[in-house]
C-alpha cells in the first residue's frame, strides 16, 4: 500500500488534515453547546443530544479510517481505529438512546418499536438496529460462513443505510445542533462516505 | 398498538377550515351536523398524569387556545376540563409546573397562558387529553409549525363515549 507512504512524506500535509478534521468534529459541537434549548433541558437529555451528535461526527472519520485515507497512519492502525472508532460509535449511541429513555420513556420506546409519530425516530431507529447488526456481523465475523468479500459487501451496505438514515434522523429534528452546521456535517458525511464507497469498491476493488 | 390514519397536515387543515367557517359566520355550529370526532393522535398520551391540577395559567407568553365541540350536532361543550402539557422553558413533559387543566366556557372554547413551548424530542408539540367519561377519551399532540409560535390553537370533536 503505497497510502501512507506518500502521506508521510507530507508533514505538512499531514497535518492540514488532521487540523481540519478536528475543526470539523469540534465545530458542530461548540455551535451545539451555545443552543439556548440546552438551558430547558435536564443532564440526561442533554447528554443523549450530545452523544448523538458525536456518533453523527464519528460517522465522518469511520469510512476514512476504513479507507486508509487519514495521511501519517499505517493501513493496520488505521484498520484497529476504525474498528474503536466503531465501538465509540456503538456507546454514543447507547448514550444517545439511554438518555432519551430517562428523560421519557413513552416517547423513547415508541421510536424503537416504530410507532412514534415523528417521521425522523423512524430513520433513527432504522440506523440503531443497522448498527447493532453491524456489531453483530463484526463480533461474528470468523464463525460466520461468509467469504470475506460478501461480508465486506454486506457491511459496506449496512454502513451506507447507518450513513443515511442518521442523516435523515439528523436533518429532520429540530435540536441543539446549529442549522447550518448539521447540513454542512451531514452533507460532508455523505460526501466522504459515498466517495469511500465508490472509491474501495469501484475504483480499486480486491 | 392503535395508529390512526390521521397526520398532522389533516388536523391543522381540519382544525383551521372549521375555525374559519366558524369565526366568519359560514356555518353556524347548529348547522354543522354530522360534525366528524377528532382522533387520538399517534403518541399522544406520552408523559400524561392523570388530573392535572386546575389552573388559572401555567406561566407567560404561550397560548393554547381552542374550542371543543360535541361531534355530529356541533354543539359546544361548556363546563369540560381539558389536560394540557408541554415541554417549555420550565422543562421537559414530565415537569409537574408544565401540566395544567381548564374548564371551557359557556361557548365551548378553552385557553390557557404558560412559559414558551420548546422543541422536545425534536419537534415543538403540545399534549392536550379530554379524558372525563361523558364523551369518548382524545389525546392529542399537535406540532407547532413553528418553534417560534406564540400560540397554538387546538380543536375538540367530542363523540359520546
Amino acid at each position: 500500500m503505497a497510502v501512507t507512504e506518500r502521506s508521510a512524506s507530507q508533514p505538512n500535509k499531514t497535518a492540514l488534515v488532521w487540523g481540519a478534521l478536528a475543526l470539523l468534529m469540534l465545530a458542530p459541537l461548540l455551535i451545539a453547546s451555545q443552543s439556548p434549548y440546552l438551558a430547558y433541558r435536564n443532564l440526561a437529555y442533554i447528554l443523549a443530544g450530545f452523544a448523538g451528535i458525536i456518533a453523527l461526527l464519528l460517522l465522518f472519520v469511520q469510512p476514512l479510517l476504513a479507507a486508509g485515507h487519514l495521511p501519517g497512519l499505517r493501513p493496520r492502525t488505521s484498520r484497529l481505529w476504525h474498528r474503536a472508532t466503531g465501538s465509540l460509535i456503538l456507546i454514543a449511541v447507547a448514550v444517545h438512546i439511554g438518555g432519551l429513555y430517562l428523560t421519557s420513556p413513552p416517547d423513547t420506546l415508541d421510536t424503537l418499536l416504530l410507532v412514534a409519530p415523528t417521521p425522523f425516530s423512524v430513520y433513527g431507529a432504522i440506523a440503531c438496529y443497522g448498527l447493532v447488526i453491524t456489531a453483530l456481523l463484526v463480533t461474528l465475523r470468523q464463525r460466520l460462513p461468509l467469504r470475506y468479500l460478501h461480508w465486506s459487501i454486506l457491511h459496506n451496505t449496512l454502513a451506507l443505510l447507518i450513513v443515511i438514515s442518521t442523516v435523515m434522523h439528523a436533518l429532520l429534528i429540530e435540536g441543539t445542533m446549529g442549522p447550518l452546521s448539521k447540513w454542512l456535517t451531514c452533507g460532508a458525511v455523505l460526501l466522504v462516505t459515498s466517495w469511500v464507497l465508490w472509491d474501495i469498491r469501484v475504483r480499486r476493488p480486491r | 398498538m392503535f395508529t390512526p390514519s390521521y397526520s398532522r397536515r389533516r388536523f391543522i387543515v381540519g382544525a383551521g377550515l372549521t375555525g374559519t367557517a366558524l369565526a366568519t359566520g359560514l356555518v353556524s355550529p347548529a348547522q354543522a351536523a354530522g360534525l366528524k370526532p377528532t382522533q387520538t393522535m399517534r403518541g399522544g398520551s406520552n408523559n400524561y398524569r392523570p388530573n392535572a391540577p386546575m389552573v388559572d395559567r401555567l406561566g407567560t407568553g404561550f397560548f393554547v387556545h381552542g374550542t371543543v365541540l360535541r361531534a355530529g350536532s356541533g354543539a359546544p361543550i361548556a363546563n369540560t376540563r381539558i389536560q394540557i402539557w408541554a415541554a417549555t422553558t420550565l422543562g421537559g413533559e414530565r415537569e409537574p409546573r408544565n401540566h395544567g387543566s381548564v374548564l371551557t366556557r359557556a361557548d365551548g372554547t378553552y385557553s390557557l397562558e404558560m412559559e414558551q413551548i420548546v422543541p422536545n424530542f425534536g419537534q415543538p408539540h403540545a399534549h392536550l387529553a379530554y379524558d372525563d367519561g361523558a364523551y369518548k377519551t382524545l389525546f392529542l399532540r399537535p406540532v407547532m409549525p413553528s418553534a417560534r409560535d406564540t400560540s397554538l390553537q387546538v380543536d375538540f370533536v367530542l363523540a359520546p363515549a
